[in-house]
């Protein structure tokens, strides 16, 4: 069964099987506002955690997502490419950005469950 | 640490609205409300936006001979604005750099005495109006109103919605200006703006300008607007923003702001950094503010580098993002004047790779001023 976890960088994580599915979360799309392009990572391209690895454009303003988890890039979403703003419409669905292989499975248990996550954005405001 | 913002007479209203409070000139400003940047932006090009612009700097200059004086620090032709009629104007450095730009209107007193209304930008205004205040002869007295707010209705629809709110203005041209009233309150509205839509911008006492705000959003088609879309709208219009496209180094020749250097000013030449715009003018500026259009999506953003498709630097982006009326990505910023030509194939670097642009004529969107 498919878990998901958080970042303190507003993503959500999806671990299914080999792979997990990364994108922004709900509250970030909406501190961002209207996304008008995705610059995605290439994919085969190794990451670090905490690297900057996609670019999300808003009319306002340009903001790095980082990879929150170590691991090789092995999916981006071409949909975003011709409709960015599924990331404003479905940001926890049709809106996620890459999937990784992870390399260090101990990386994504230590991030926030939803509750943790919850509580993070609420200590923010 | 944090640095105190300062409120305009509107922000209770912001917060009620929902709108997103941002440090803007050392004031808290709305970026957006819920309904957000683009949807704003469209709905003032399809009907009307509200928008608090209260944060800038509304003076008037009182006395016999005020466009005299006036025009030792500016371009402009101040002392051929006929009464009831206002113009954009440079207050430019003696190297012809530019301090600010502003609005000033030729609007009589009641009695009928010479009197200059001044608007100037949020962030320059006490840097301005020092300026303004230090060079006027005796007799003549700068009062800044600190005590006023002011409001812009925009779009296509705004006029016809207050038309029968403020008697005076559906007869006003663009750049026309008259004292009036508006929903029974003083107002000095004039017809003009920074979105390149139709529309005005309103003088108000601070205290009443909630009231008259709740009004203005109570008419058919009127929405309130933030920062954000009043900075797409306006970078689709090709309009200037202040620090960012023109500053204390540009001049209006490299700006392409000459239109608003005044033809006897350019015979007398009696103006802070005349001596630079003559030379400017005879032998051409060394870099000339364009709009730029990249290829794609990607929107290119101020700072960044222009060069040749052969890698070589020619200018910066000034202003950049996302024109949502041209669903297209849009730039401006200063190239050398080889490259200025529209047309011209220019790549802008963004985060290391080159995005290919073409040097596009502006405004990106045609203005629909009032005639």
């Amino acid at each position: 069964m498919a878990e998901t976890k958080f970042s303190k960088d507003h993503e959500w994580v999806r671990l299914e099987g080999d792979a997990a599915t990364i994108g922004i979360t709900d509250h970030a799309q909406n501190a961002l506002g209207d996304v008008v392009f995705v610059d995605l990572p290439e994919v085969g391209r190794v990451v670090a955690a905490g690297e900057a690895c996609a670019v999300v454009e808003s009319v306002k303003a340009a903001s790095d997502v980082y990879a929150p988890i170590a691991g090789r890039i092995v999916e981006v979403n071409h949909a975003l490419a011709e409709a960015p703003n599924l990331i404003n419409s479905a940001p926890t669905g049709e809106g996620w950005f890459f999937r990784i292989e992870p390399s260090v499975h101990a990386e994504f248990e230590s991030l926030m469950d939803e509750a943790g996550y919850a509580r993070f954005v609420e200590s923010m405001a | 640490m944090t640095e105190t913002l300062r409120e305009t007479p509107l922000a209770e209203l912001h917060r009620a609205l929902g709108g997103r409070m941002v440090p803007f000139a050392g004031y808290a400003m709305p970026v957006q409300y819920p309904a957000g940047i683009m949807a704003e932006h469209l709905h003032c090009r399809a009907r009307a936006a509200l928008f608090d612009v209260s944060h800038m700097g509304q003076a008037e200059l009182v006395g016999t001979e005020a466009a005299v004086a006036l025009e030792t620090l500016t371009p402009a032709d101040v002392l051929g604005l006929k009464p009831n009629r206002q113009r954009y104007a440079l207050l430019t450095n003696e190297d012809g750099g530019i301090l600010d730009d502003f609005m000033v209107a030729n609007l009589p007193t009641p009695e009928g005495g010479e009197r200059l209304f001044l608007v100037v930008n949020a962030g320059n205004k006490d840097a301005d109006f020092d300026r303004i205040a230090a060079h006027l002869p005796p007799g003549l007295r700068l009062l800044r109103r600190e005590d006023r707010a002011l409001l812009a209705l925009q779009g296509p629809e705004a006029v016809a919605a207050i038309s029968e709110h403020a008697p005076g203005v559906s007869a006003l041209g663009f750049m026309g200006i008259v004292e009036t009233t508006l929903f029974g309150v003083h107002a000095i509205i004039s017809r003009s703006g920074y979105t390149g839509e139709d529309g005005v911008e309103i003088s108000v006492p601070g205290e009443r300008a909630e009231e008259v705000a709740r009004a203005l959003l109570k008419l058919d088609g009127v929405l309130p607007a933030g920062l954000g879309s009043r900075d797409s709208l306006r970078l689709e219009a090709g309009l200037c923003l202040h620090g960012n496209d023109i500053d204390a180094t540009t001049s209006a020749a490299e700006a392409g702001l000459l239109w608003s250097v005044g033809k006897r000013r350019r015979m007398a030449w009696d103006f802070p950094g005349a001596a630079r715009l003559r030379d400017e003018l005879a032998q051409g500026p060394r870099r000339r503010r364009v709009g730029l259009r990249p290829e794609g999506r990607q929107p290119a953003r101020a700072h960044s580098i222009i060069q040749t498709i052969d890698g070589t630097p020619v200018g910066e982006v000034t202003s950049g993002g996302f024109g949502p009326s041209a669903n297209a990505p849009i730039a401006m910023g200063y190239v050398a004047p080889d490259y200025a030509a529209d047309g011209t194939a220019l790549e802008i670097l963004v985060r290391g790779k080159a995005l290919p642009c073409r040097v596009a004529a502006m405004p990106f969107i045609p203005h629909r001023y009032a005639r």
